[in-house]
């Protein structure tokens, strides 16, 4: 009946003698191997967990996190997904007493098992950075579509359960983009348009999204990109088509047979793109940067572009911790904070209670734009970040 | 009627089946506080899964959802057992850490053969059905 092969100290976990949490944990990874046909079970060199906004997760989640952290302990490094709040400066960001104490609560059971709350998005950023070959169990969807692709490593895209269980345990089944077969590409796109910015990458990542859906591109055409375009790219195509990884010839390090069937893009396309994220509201009375989070070239950036000057409209800086503790260092930190800007410390726009709060939301993230229309019923305008840090300071969005 | 198919979560389970030929999404389409299938225009809507065999195709919607049946089993209305056509992750998952019983893959003719109100027997560890 069983077609996934344990060996001796997987059993040992599975027949609960590591303990209830390990038990549990083994029986999910066990029944995703047998729906999706793993032969057996894998290591995984680290882990990365979804699910940690309490906005999400409710109490159920809480209780069930409570429960497993009775003798849960992670065996591999591990790391978490962006929670509901920055955990230290939720107060100036206008989160409620009774979300940030439940909040807290989900990052204690966390932290209780072992799990590194480096609450981010792009732990490749953040010290979690597998090597080419490596199999992880990810799950934050840029985050995975970066470490298939652009790294190289392999994942699947985790579920905040099936991550935890890998965690826990160390292991994965062995199926999906763990295999070469399932890793090759599936269509062509030939890109006839010259990219700049990292926006202008989230709106190519937008085109292809949404005419390949999760099929595997390999991308021709892009001469170089930066980690910070190849993570705004990896964010956008996982967010508007749903592919778990991409190739880009001459970027990224996976070896993939060209396809047949091929589409062309061009600078149209990616001006197609920008109208769509752009409504036409002109009055922005939200800017929000860093998704995926920021880099620190990133916010060099911003606060090159922020010297001397104040914001009128609420600007977030999300980024991670790590990240933010550099800024302070160089000063980037106290420029911003004192041009009126915020920083958005292990959280985003995406997972943060944010309904009702604004009006126009700006931001240079393409990805960004869907969830803040989603999730938060925004109205969006979407540029470079050049454009954005204008409307923070003007509360207008240029014409 | 007797039918094998795969074990999905151990366990063992007898009651009453309830039917759905739709996918269910647990994250917002039933009530954790009342087991009340809450979905607009969904073929169950309005119904109880509380202690029902609950027969449908798969999940569907938010990942999210493997809490709420979590949610369900802690309030006292989760379904007794859960049979699937063929199982995708928020179910599976959702069952293994509440504890409900599940199979699914029976083989097609049994499958179709199972009806609301039918007296179900779950052995899910076994990933046996009798009905």
């Amino acid at each position: 009946m069983i077609f996934v092969k344990l060996t001796k100290d997987e059993q040992r976990m599975l027949d609960g003698k590591d303990g209830q949490a390990a038990q549990k944990s083994m029986e999910i990874l066990c029944a995703l191997g047998e729906i999706y046909g793993a032969d057996r079970l894998i290591d995984v060199a680290s882990v990365q967990v979804a699910g940690v906004s309490y906005h999400n997760l409710g109490d159920a989640g809480l209780e069930f996190l409570r429960d497993l952290a009775k003798d849960g302990k992670a065996r591999v490094v591990a790391t978490l997904n962006p929670a509901g709040m920055d955990l230290e400066n939720w107060k100036q960001l206008g989160i409620s007493e009774e979300f940030a104490r439940k909040q807290r609560e989900v990052i204690d059971a966390f932290t209780a098992m072992g799990i590194i709350p480096s609450c981010s998005c792009t732990p490749y950023l953040a010290g979690n950075l597998p090597a080419k070959g490596e199999h992880v169990a990810w799950s934050e969807s840029s985050a995975v579509c970066f470490a298939n692709s652009v790294l190289g490593a392999r994942t699947n895209r985790e579920g905040g359960p099936s991550a935890l269980a890998a965690a826990l345990t160390g292991k994965t089944p062995n199926y999906g983009m763990h295999l070469d077969e399932n890793r090759r590409a599936q269509v062509t796109i030939k890109v006839k348009a010259k990219l700049k910015t990292n926006a202008d990458f989230g709106a190519l990542g937008w085109c292809i999204g949404q005419k390949i859906k999760n099929k595997i591109p390999l991308i021709i055409g892009v001469k170089q990109a930066s980690v910070d375009q190849l993570k705004s790219f990896s964010a956008s195509i996982a967010t508007y088509g749903g592919t778990a990884m991409f190739h880009m010839k001459g970027i990224t390090p996976d070896k993939t047979p060209k396809p047949a069937e091929e589409i062309t893009l061009t600078a149209e396309d990616i001006a197609s793109a920008f109208k769509a994220l752009n409504e036409e509201q002109t009055d922005v009375d939200f800017v929000a940067l860093g998704c995926p989070h920021a880099s620190i070239k990133e916010i060099r950036r911003i606060a090159e572009l922020l010297e001397g000057k104040k914001v009128t409209a609420e600007l977030w800086v999300a980024t991670a911790r790590q990240t933010k503790l550099l800024a302070d260092q160089m000063g980037y930190s106290k420029t911003i904070e004192a041009a009126g800007g915020k920083f958005a410390c292990d959280t985003c726009m995406a997972v943060a209670p944010l309904k009702g709060r604004f009006k126009v939301m700006a931001s240079d993230s393409a990805k960004g734009c869907y969830y803040g229309r989603g999730s938060n019923d925004f109205k969006t305008r979407f540029g470079s970040l050049e454009d954005c840090i204008k409307a923070a300071v003007t509360g207008k969005w240029k014409q | 009627m007797e039918a094998v198919g795969r074990k999905i979560s151990k366990g063992k389970a007898v009651g009453e089946a309830l039917v759905s030929t739709q996918p269910i999404s647990f994250y917002g389409g039933v009530d954790p506080s009342n087991g009340k299938v809450v979905e607009k225009g969904h073929e169950l809507e309005g119904k109880s899964i509380a202690g029902k065999i609950l027969v449908f195709p798969q999940g569907k919607g938010s990942t999210v959802g493997s809490y709420t049946l979590y949610r369900l089993k802690k309030n006292g209305f989760a379904p007794a057992a859960i049979i699937n056509k063929e199982a995708e992750t928020i179910v599976a998952v959702g069952a293994i850490i509440s504890e409900i019983p599940m199979v699914d893959k029976l083989p097609v003719t049994a499958y179709a053969a199972l009806n609301t109100g039918m007296k179900v027997e779950v052995n899910a560890s076994e990933a046996k059905v009798v009905f």
